[in-house]
């Protein structure tokens, strides 16, 4: 997930890369993506893989995917995410993922697991999170009385 | 796509750990790295610090570090106080421990051992969210160290039957990363037949988690999975044909179940079609359903529901061609593409082509694809014809929708190569269209295009003059694609004779075009050319010094690309001392290619999968496994058989209660007919009384004359009392009359009205629990000894408590529910001083015999005490948790009570108060 000025708001690899090799294939990516213009299609051949990518608002979300991943499909992948982040943080904004990334990895790890979609119900993908949130403030409710 | 918007302001949800980050977002590339490595600083010496760090303040740093991280900064340390979280029970902690070790951690690290074994803890932990970190981690590694660690454990959570839906999904698909990484560390075995019932389960989400995995290993094993296309058919066909709403959460935009029905389709890709009938029935009947929806009319304007409804489409499409053997399927596939290629939506356009691609080499398409050459070349002419410049190149863009502008357009003149070649009447037209082909968009002609068209010429001889004619021409146009210079140079040096006679294209014509070209060309080009000249040599004596004088020009045999100067360097040495026979030998025309596949071809086959049988075997349900949390299956208490379930309490009377031998006397009046124990409570029953709050049985009265002793047991709202009335004296009782006071429904027997000196009658009762109650029934009993008339009262030792039926539950349902139970009125709270000395273990049997579970490992102290049940009451069932904690050094304990019902929770706290 990169912003329109090319800087990498969230990175999830689901191959092991030496981070050399890591740094230089997102800027490359970033590249491409910027550099095309609204009126192209979503997709673009990228080496052997093909990159899937798509705008929202000031965020562009990409994935690469395998030359025989369904990509339409791939692009509701990339929709389905934003519509949890955006069910999570309601109204959700480029703040919100730059300064909560942490909840934006926890969301995406109940969605996609090792590069394949584990739930595709919002209900419960957001649910996994909204409980462990739960849990957190329970928690923090429940620890902080007063000692005696 | 407006549902989503992000351009919203900024909430206020700013994590307040991040104070750091607001400076940096917006400042310039200097001033950040000076604030990072200003924090950097910060964070290292808390971490190297003296003082050991809180939990709390080791995950803030942490998160920071990996903050910085994403910055796209190097982090170089931290990963051990990530590791210690790991091992933290606090949840929060734990995650942000494993969200580092999956971010930052590679798997050659030392620390690797310790990840483990916290992972293991995890994962050994049966508290499902913690299991699902472990798995989550573990998959986002996906090292081979991980794989030997947990490779064989994995499969066993996968197909147990009490692992919670989520635990599997997560379980699925680390199982799966761990096979692809590392497949001969996965031990297959009982568990692979039990994965593929996976495809049955209830649970979507499962289901859509299993197939990737069983996807994967269809590939590796064939054989072994075979039963799966059955299975995977019939969730296919009920998906399908279920209506737009019936899979609630998992309809995406009125599409039911787009993901899994994709992952579906791919799954029966790794077979050929079906061979039982019905099956196959079945699995034709979807696609056909599937091709069906395509014509409906959207459900959506959304463009999420025309992509998802799509992406099935596309899918099955390439179902039916790698079957390729409906061809009834086939063209209507082949029809749905051509009706794509014409759509205004420009990714559509660009899968369409794609699909087109495959399509083209399958056998039974041929003349369905056909009727659609003329769309694809259609398509091409329109956006084709023409220098690519400027306004044209630009709306070229528009049309052919951009997307493909650098992939898809290239993708298009393959589809036309493949196409060409396989529809070719003559191979002239064949060359003809290639060249053109070149010609207009030579950019997009991949490598294999070009060795294809050369190929060709040189293995037909039919052809070789009239491409050598047609490059030539091509040739002439002042500014040809460098491709065209490739195949011109190779086709002349090898053909060139062939219109040498023409005097417009004569050796020397023809060399002077080539030559113009050269300067403008790439190394690869030039290199090329180079050899096509010496080929001149050889075809043409009279080019000889006009080439050699090329060859010995500076330009040429000083060029400062070695390959170059070497060719130029060995050519021009080969043409001067070489003789006309040595050189004839050398130069030779070049020998047909072995008639081997098109690599064009060739690479299209690879996209499709390999195959193997399958068989039927259909409908088989597994039941719903999961029943309700962790409830204890309770024995039916209805009709409670006194001898059977009842602890052998018959068995022996306690000792307690075993009948003195005293002489026999006659009745004596001991109290004499005093009035005050009549009404009253005998003296002493409250404290003995609160004895068996905790426990069941015991001597609930003692005086001179009589003990009774109590044994009872409690099931849900029902329980059976026996109470042991023993004569301590060796003269019998008379009139002896207990009654209980009207209370709880409790029926008991009539006792015998007489008791022997020193001999015990048994009283059971049976009772039950109407609603929650406060007062303790009383029982009285009444009797003569000798003259005088005995009247006690008791309470029975009946708390609400003993209806309380134990409720294991893991760490996170404890707190869900806590969360739930947080009106003040719902929570009952007291501290108190301990007057008892404070033994935990005392105090585990006290809350066991209370009749609350004990809950592991959910409060972080492990000091405090955590326990969950439900009263069951006739009318209503409360649900109750309590929290015990004490302070050892006040010698006080701090009791938290919370339930559903006030009275509940005020009662209980009381009585368990009093125990400790």
């Amino acid at each position: 997930m990169n912003c329109r000025q090319g800087k990498l708001r969230l990175q999830k690899w689901y191959t092991t890369l030496p981070d050399k090799e890591k740094k230089k294939i997102i800027r490359e990516i970033v590249q491409i993506i910027l550099a095309r213009n609204q009126k192209m299609s979503s997709f673009v051949d990228w080496k052997d893989l093909k990159l899937v990518y798509k705008r929202y608002a000031s965020l562009y979300f990409c994935c690469a995917i395998e030359d025989r991943d369904n990509e339409l499909l791939a692009l509701e992948v990339v929709h389905r995410y934003v519509e949890l982040l955006d069910r999570y943080f309601g109204n959700v904004c480029e703040l919100d993922i730059i300064f909560n990334f942490e909840k934006a990895y926890f969301i995406l790890d109940e969605f996609i697991l090792g590069g394949e979609i584990q739930e595709t119900s919002k209900k419960s993908a957001v649910k996994a999170i909204e409980d462990s949130d739960m849990l957190q403030e329970t928690m923090e409710e429940y620890m902080n009385k007063p000692a005696f | 796509t407006q549902a989503i918007s992000l351009q919203a302001p900024p909430t206020q949800r700013l994590a307040s750990t991040f104070v750091l980050a607001a400076p940096i977002a917006g400042k310039s590339k200097e001033a950040e790295i000076k604030r990072i490595n200003k924090e950097l600083a910060n964070i290292r010496s808390k971490f190297k610090g003296d003082k050991a760090l809180d939990g709390y303040s080791k995950k803030k740093y942490v998160c920071k570090l990996l903050f910085i991280f994403l910055l796209g900064h190097d982090i170089d340390f931290g990963h051990m106080e990530a590791v210690n979280l790991l091992s933290s029970n606090k949840y929060t902690e734990k995650q942000i421990g494993y969200l580092f070790i999956s971010v930052l951690v590679n798997s050659n690290s030392e620390l690797i051992r310790l990840i483990n074994n916290a992972i293991k803890n995890d994962l050994a932990s049966r508290n499902p969210t913690f299991m699902c970190l472990a798995l989550h981690c573990i998959a986002n590694v996906g090292s081979r160290e991980m794989a030997e660690a947990f490779a064989s454990e994995i499969p066993r959570i996968l197909v147990a039957g009490d692992t919670m839906d989520s635990v599997k999904q997560s379980a699925a698909l680390c199982l799966l990363r761990l096979y692809k990484t590392s497949p001969d560390l996965v031990p297959m075995g009982e568990w692979t037949s039990r994965v593929v019932h996976l495809l049955n389960d209830q649970h979507m989400g499962v289901v859509t988690a299993a197939v990737s995995l069983i996807t994967c290993l269809c590939k590796k094993n064939p054989d072994d999975f075979k039963t799966c296309v059955s299975l995977a058919v019939s969730r296919l066909s009920r998906i399908v044909s279920s209506a737009s709403t019936d899979l609630q959460d998992y309809t995406y935009y009125f599409v039911p179940a787009p993901w899994l029905s994709v992952k579906l389709l791919r799954l029966l890709q790794c077979y050929p079609p079906p061979e039982d009938a019905a099956v196959k029935g079945r699995l034709v009947e979807c696609l056909e359903t599937v091709l069906n929806k395509a014509q409906e009319p959207p459900k959506s304007k959304k463009v999420q529901h025309s992509n998802a409804k799509n992406a099935i489409l596309f899918e099955a499409i390439s179902l039916i061609i790698h079957y390729d053997s409906e061809p009834n399927l086939l063209v209507r596939a082949c029809n749905q593409l051509g009706q794509f290629l014409q759509h205004r939506e420009t990714n559509l356009r660009y899968l369409a082509l794609e699909s087109m691609c495959t399509l083209a080499s399958s056998e039974f398409s041929h003349e369905a694809v056909k009727t659609h050459i003329e769309t694809v070349i259609n398509a091409l002419k329109v956006r084709g014809v023409g220098p690519l410049r400027g306004q044209e190149r630009k709306g070229l863009d528009v049309r052919a929708g951009g997307g493909a502008w650098m992939s898809g357009y290239s993708l298009e003149r393959e589809v036309v190569a493949i196409l060409a070649e396989k529809y070719a009447v003559d191979y002239s037209w064949y060359v003809d269209t290639i060249l053109n082909l070149i010609r207009i968009a030579g950019d997009y002609v991949s490598e294999e295009v070009w060795y294809r068209v050369i190929q060709i010429v040189i293995n037909r001889d039919d052809v070789q003059g009239y491409a050598a004619k047609t490059v030539f021409e091509a040739l002439q146009a002042p500014a040809c694609h460098e491709n065209m210079v490739k195949v011109g140079g190779y086709i002349l040096g090898e053909f060139g004779n062939l219109i040498a006679g023409d005097p417009r294209s004569s050796p020397l014509v023809q060399f002077n075009l080539l030559h113009s070209k050269f300067h403008l060309c790439s190394v690869a080009t030039r290199a090329l050319l180079l050899s096509t000249y010496i080929k001149f040599i050889n075809l043409f004596p009279e080019t000889k010094a006009t080439i050699q004088e090329v060859l010995r020009s500076d330009s040429q045999i000083r060029n400062a690309d070695v390959e170059l100067q070497q060719r130029a360097v060995e050519y021009l040495k080969l043409s001067s001392i070489a003789s006309t026979d040595v050189l004839a030998t050398v130069l030779e025309e070049m020998p047909p290619f072995p008639e081997r596949e098109s690599s064009i071809l060739a690479k299209l086959k690879k996209k499709k999968g390999p195959g193997a049988g399958s068989e039927l075997d259909d409908g088989k349900k597994e039941p719903g496994a999961e029943i309700n949390g962790g409830m204890e299956p309770s024995a039916s208490t209805s009709t409670p058989s006194p001898s059977a379930d009842l602890l052998g309490l018959r068995a022996a009377p306690p000792a307690s209660l075993a009948a003195p031998t005293s002489a026999g006397n006659l009745l004596v009046d001991v109290f004499s007919d005093s009035p005050a124990a009549a009404p009253g409570l005998a003296p002493g029953t409250d404290e003995n009384f609160l004895r068996f709050v905790c426990k069941n049985n015991g001597v609930l009265f003692e005086n001179q004359l009589l003990q009774i002793g109590v044994k009872s047991e409690f099931r849900q709202n029902l329980g059976r009392m026996y109470l042991f009335y023993g004569n301590k004296t060796s003269v019998q009782f008379q009139s002896f009359t207990p009654t209980r006071l009207p209370q709880l429904n409790i029926q008991t027997k009539a006792v015998d009205p007489l008791v022997e000196g020193g001999a015990q009658v048994q009283q059971v009762l049976n009772i039950e629990c109407l609603s929650d109650f406060t007062l303790a029934p009383l029982i009285n009993i009444k009797f003569r000894y000798g003259g005088t008339l005995q009247n006690i009262t008791l309470k029975l030792p009946i708390t609400l408590n003993k209806f309380f039926q134990a409720t294991e539950m893991q760490s996170q349902d404890f707190f869900q529910r806590w969360k739930q139970l947080s009106l003040p009125q719902q929570e009952s709270q007291k501290i108190f001083k301990a007057n008892h000395p404070m033994d935990p273990e005392v105090t585990k049997a006290k809350l066991l015999g209370f009749g609350s579970a004990l809950l592991d490992k959910v409060d972080p102290n492990p000091d405090n005490f955590v326990g969950a049940g439900i009263i069951q009451t006739k009318s209503l069932q409360v649900g109750c948790l309590l929290r015990l904690e004490p302070n050892a050094q006040a010698q006080m304990y701090r009791l938290t009570l919370r339930t559903s019902k006030e009275a509940v929770s005020r009662h209980l706290c009381e009585l368990l108060s009093e125990q400790f």
